[in-house]
């Protein structure tokens, strides 16, 4: 919930100027993220794309620095550095969003690589689109992290469109997860509108990797329903398709398998009411904040020496 | 809560639009991401989906309407809800927004500055040809600057005649110019002509070139105006003051100019000009060449203002400190080579002027009087003139007019 | 001092920092079992074990993005690409993710990562193999680039960059691998800090910047030069990014000219910003303009005589030094 009201909210402050550049929103996606958030450990690693806003929720970082870094301030999570596309969260091992299809892979692969060279109790959880699975980057990344067998779960979020290209224009198989076959890692599929069908797949995975038995490969079908980004009315899927998706709301699920459970809808409400409060603060928060600093740009460039 | 919901900016450029359909009315249940309207803009046709869930409490905007994004275009809240504040609201904001919109009018068109009449551009007293670039390298322009040395009297030897350091070294180490006869057949010292040496050769060959010069000389008996000098200046010491005998002569000349006027004239091709105001260019010998101060309204000057503005212009001019409108647009000029020795020349005219008056030096020899011969102060005057402008009886008319006025200064008076 | 060839002071380098600090691992094609393709890595494998000398698959975007996901979180990697050339293949790795990282987290995570391996002409190995690539990584806030010259800087830079916090571009050369020259002693430890000139030869009459293979050939041309009287000041920078221009300002201030001898191409790079520092920092003092000797404008030719037109040789640096002494 929290982390729809904070798209819906991220939408109407773009419109209104106070975001700019790209904003890529996951509203329709929430359940891969909540899931996710629900098996990892704290000490795992998180990498995303550049729709990153959801897994950086999910993980715990306050709607009050996501909101303000959207608005480029010095007290959002990347102090204005970053945008939509880059929340870093390290405390919480959310390392970051990236903008280059495909580029992020080979990181998780390099972060995963660590916690097997210094043996930890570690696990890398990888997301990505399924418009990634074409270029140079997502297939170096697989292949080593196949043949050396890293302690990593890459995780597609298969959302049927890369921009306005559907899957079967871009892919030969509808069925990516048995490319993991060819990577000589575990493949898995399923549908992703019920956060726990999502949270049974995603443990199984983790747990996996947690062990030692290497990377696996989960497909999860899901569907956005906005468009890519702000500038794409998304006219490449039809009003109906539309609104059969809308039938399957991650969000919409939840709150009917509370109420089948007996939790009482004023309950629900409240939680409404909170989250709604809290997306309230989280824009006075960021309005209120100053802007991002001139003198930590310089700074920034590089990272100070010594102490090596 | 209601909200008054106001136009997006559907697209990061977009200005303004115009709400072409209304998809939900009035009364409608609304869920986030429902489509509310559909609004053109300057790219596309876009649809304005809701953020907000609700009901639709008002329409505030007809079809057809443009406008530009934050205008409120609706109210959404809960069924049933009082929204008389929120519209109050809109009424007000739309009547502050016209206000304001009303008052920004006449700001936004500012009130047209009158430009400041510019300065006329004064004529660049350096010539600025490119041809005439001195290269040096930056090296170069610096010891020169430190070391004082003129780069035009330096010989470059670089690519393109680019004075090097070299150059320098050279320079600084030749012979003083000065120097004993070595035996050696030097090669001539080379100097870049300076801006006024080469205006002068500029005015003063197309003055030869296209005026025909003829020339008229009197000698004249210069006892009396010196006698006049020398009470003048007796009147003055009291103060300090004293004028010169070229002082009397400016004075005397533009007199005579009154009195022939056709000699205070210009040739401007088709037309001729006839000068109403007496104003003499006095020619002045500076470092580098030449000036012509303009001593303006000389007829009209006592002795003693004519005697200050001389000796103040003068000093400005060797100075190089005189403004352009002082040594330009005189009408007839004075050169006096008295304190030379010289008896007597030929000077060129200065264009458009007419005409140029040479004064020699006092020449003290016999004269013939009424008494028999006497010694005598006596000085010669030619004037060349403009052929074209002064017929010989006009050129002579004048001279014979000033001979008149320099032997009898009184006559000025008249 | 003892003798040392370029690639046996690199592996002294690689090696002392391994054993000095576990985080530091090595990873490319044939760095292990093979002992490196050019042989520097020789010796490694059997020292440190597979865990911290790893092989890898021809998949240079990879093990790139490996490293630098490795190095965020803590290691510090040491990628070698078999020759820069292939690292065209990871550049995306290295622009979009090692330089910029830093900054896009606010200074929270940092990159302590080297990517080295040997840099431009080979002797004949044509156009797709002979790349010279400083120009591409030297305009990229947030990397380091080191081009060393000599066994002893290569040494020193080399055991500093792997110290270093940030990422580094190091660029060795196929050429300069037997090139034999001085090296501390053993169980001496020298670091050579990142960003300083090295002054290599001095003259009172003509400054020339250079590095990488042209250093030789500049060294060569300027004992002809000395011979007819001309004595050039030879000024290596070692490092391209960050550059320190301070002693080849100073030495222009003294002879009043100056010529930069590269290999990489004319259009930009290193070689060209350091024509501009020059003529900004000492303008005063030039006598006549900056010139430079550059490879030539073309993809490197397969031919002998060809390649050697290429790339620059004695005759154009001592014609480029005649030129800017006006000499007669």
């Amino acid at each position: 919930m929290l982390i729809r009201r904070f798209e819906e909210e991220a939408a109407r402050h773009y419109a209104k100027g106070n975001i700019g550049g790209f904003l890529h929103l996951y509203i329709g996606q929430e359940a891969i993220a909540v899931a996710a958030a629900d098996v990892l450990q704290p000490q795992d690693y998180i990498f995303q794309t550049y729709r990153d806003h959801g897994i950086a929720l999910a993980r715990g970082m306050s709607p009050n620095a996501a909101m303000a870094e959207l608005f480029g301030k010095d007290t959002g999570c990347s102090r204005g550095f970053g945008g939509s596309m880059h929340f870093f969260d390290v405390e919480r091992g959310f390392l970051g969003g990236w903008a280059i299809v495909g580029g992020h892979l080979a990181l998780a692969a390099g972060t995963a690589f660590k916690s097997k060279y210094n043996e930890e109790d570690r696990v890398t959880i990888c997301f990505f689109g399924e418009g990634s699975t074409n270029i140079g980057g997502f297939h170096e990344a697989m292949s080593l992290a196949g043949l050396w067998k890293l302690p990593i779960v890459f995780v597609c979020e298969n959302n049927q469109y890369a921009m306005g290209t559907p899957l079967e224009r871009t892919s030969p198989l509808t069925d990516l997860s048995i490319k993991a076959e060819g990577y000589g890692m575990m493949g898995d599929h399923l549908e992703g509108h019920d956060v726990d069908v999502v949270q049974a797949h995603l443990a199984k995975a983790v747990d996996r990797a947690r062990n030692g038995g290497g990377p696996t490969f989960v497909e999860i079908k899901t569907y956005r329903f906005r468009g890519h980004s702000m500038s794409d009315p998304a006219k490449y899927r039809s009003r109906t398709e539309l609104e059969q998706r809308k039938q399957q709301d991650p969000v919409t699920v939840v709150r009917e398998r509370l109420l089948g459970m007996g939790v009482d809808e004023s309950t629900i409400d409240d939680i409404d009411l909170e989250v709604d409060e809290a997306l309230d603060e989280a824009v006075r928060f960021a309005e209120e904040s100053e802007p991002a600093r001139e003198e930590l740009m310089m700074s920034t460039v590089l990272a100070p020496e010594g102490d090596s | 809560m209601a909200k008054i919901i106001g136009l997006p900016k559907l697209s990061p450029t977009m200005e303004e639009g115009t709400l072409v359909a209304w998809i939900k009315k009035e009364g409608d249940e609304v869920e986030v991401d429902d489509l509310l309207a559909e609004v053109e803009t300057d790219k596309a046709t876009m649809e304005f989906r809701s953020f907000d869930r609700g009901v639709l409490l008002k329409i505030l905007v007809k079809e057809g309407e443009t406008l530009e994004p934050d205008v409120p275009v609706a109210i959404i809240g809960k069924a049933g809800e009082d929204i008389g504040e929120l519209l109050a609201q809109v009424e007000a904001g739309a009547a502050s927004g016209a206000a304001a919109a009303a008052a920004a009018e006449p700001e936004s068109a500012p009130a047209p500055v009158s430009a400041p009449e510019s300065a006329p551009v004064p004529e660049p007293a350096v010539d600025t040809e490119s041809s005439d670039r001195i290269l040096s390298s930056p090296l170069v322009r610096r010891l020169a600057r430190e070391k004082s040395i003129d780069l035009r009297t330096v010989e470059g030897s670089g690519p393109r005649g680019r004075i090097i350091k070299r150059d320098i070294d050279t320079y600084e180490e030749r012979p003083s110019s000065a120097g004993t006869f070595s035996g050696e057949r030097l090669p001539p010292r080379v100097v870049q002509a300076s801006s006024m040496r080469r205006t002068i050769a500029r005015r003063l060959t197309e003055s030869t070139q296209t005026i025909p010069h003829y020339y008229l000389t009197i000698d004249v008996d210069i006892a009396p105006l010196a006698d006049a000098r020398e009470a003048m200046n007796a009147e003055l010491a009291a103060d300090g003051e004293k004028v010169s005998l070229n002082d009397l002569i400016i004075k005397s000349a533009a007199v005579a100019l009154r009195r022939v006027p056709e000699v205070n004239s210009s040739w401007m091709g088709k037309e001729i000009h006839y000068h109403q105001v007496v104003d003499i260019s006095i020619a002045v010998s500076v470092e580098e060449g030449l000036m012509t101060p303009v001593i303006r309204d000389a007829d009209q000057k006592g002795i003693s203002e004519i005697s200050a503005e001389v000796r103040e212009l003068a000093a400005r001019a060797r100075e190089k400190k005189l403004q352009p409108e002082e040594m330009s647009n005189g009408t007839f000029s004075i050169s006096n080579l008295g304190m030379f020795g010289i008896e007597e020349f030929t000077a060129v005219i200065n264009p458009p002027e007419a005409a140029i008056l040479a004064v020699g030096t006092i020449r003290h020899e016999p004269a013939v009087t009424e008494d028999g011969i006497a010694p005598g102060r006596r000085m010669r005057f030619t004037m060349s003139c403009d052929h074209r402008l002064i017929d010989g009886a006009t050129g002579a008319k004048y001279m014979a007019a000033l001979k008149r006025i320099l032997e009898a200064p009184g006559n000025m008076l008249l | 001092m003892r003798e040392l060839r370029y690639r046996e002071a690199l592996r002294e380098a690689m090696f002392e920092e391994m054993e000095r600090d576990e985080r530091v691992f090595l990873m490319g094609e044939e760095v292990g079992h093979y002992q490196g393709a050019y042989k520097v890595s020789e010796g490694l494998l059997e020292k440190f074990g597979e865990k911290r000398v790893i092989d890898t698959p021809i998949a240079e975007a990879g093990f790139a993005g490996i490293g630098i996901g490795a190095a965020m979180v803590g290691l510090r990697p040491i990628i070698e690409f078999m020759t820069w050339n292939f690292s065209f293949v990871a550049f995306d790795q290295i622009i979009s993710n090692a330089a910029k990282v830093h900054q896009m987290s606010a200074g929270a995570i940092r990159v302590p990562i080297v990517f080295r391996g040997p840099n431009g002409a080979a002797k004949q190995v044509a156009s797709q193999h002979s790349h010279s690539c400083a120009p591409f990584y030297t305009s990229i806030p947030g990397l380091y680039v080191i081009q060393p010259s000599t066994p002893r800087d290569a040494k020193g830079l080399l055991k500093s960059a792997i110290r270093s916090n940030n990422p580094v571009i190091f660029l060795e050369g196929e050429t300069l691998y037997g090139v034999k020259g001085e090296v501390p002693d053993e169980g001496v430890e020298e670091l050579i800090p990142i960003g300083e000139s090295r002054l290599a030869r001095p003259g009172a009459d003509c400054t020339i910047v250079t590095w990488g293979r042209p250093y030789y050939t500049v060294l060569a041309a300027a004992e002809k030069l000395a011979a007819e009287g001309i004595e050039c000041e030879v000024i290596d920078p070692r490092t391209l990014r960050p550059l320190d221009t301070k002693l080849m300002v100073e030495s222009v201030r003294k002879t009043n000219r100056c010529v930069v001898v590269h290999e990489h191409w004319p259009y930009g790079g290193p070689g060209a910003e350091i024509v501009d520092r020059i003529q900004r920092e000492a303008f005063d003092y030039l006598d006549a303009p900056v010139d430079r000797v550059t490879g030539l404008d073309v993809p490197m030719p397969y031919a002998l005589n060809l390649e050697d037109k290429v790339l620059p040789t004695e005759e154009r640096v001592i014609d480029a030094v005649k030129r800017v002494s006006y000499a007669r």
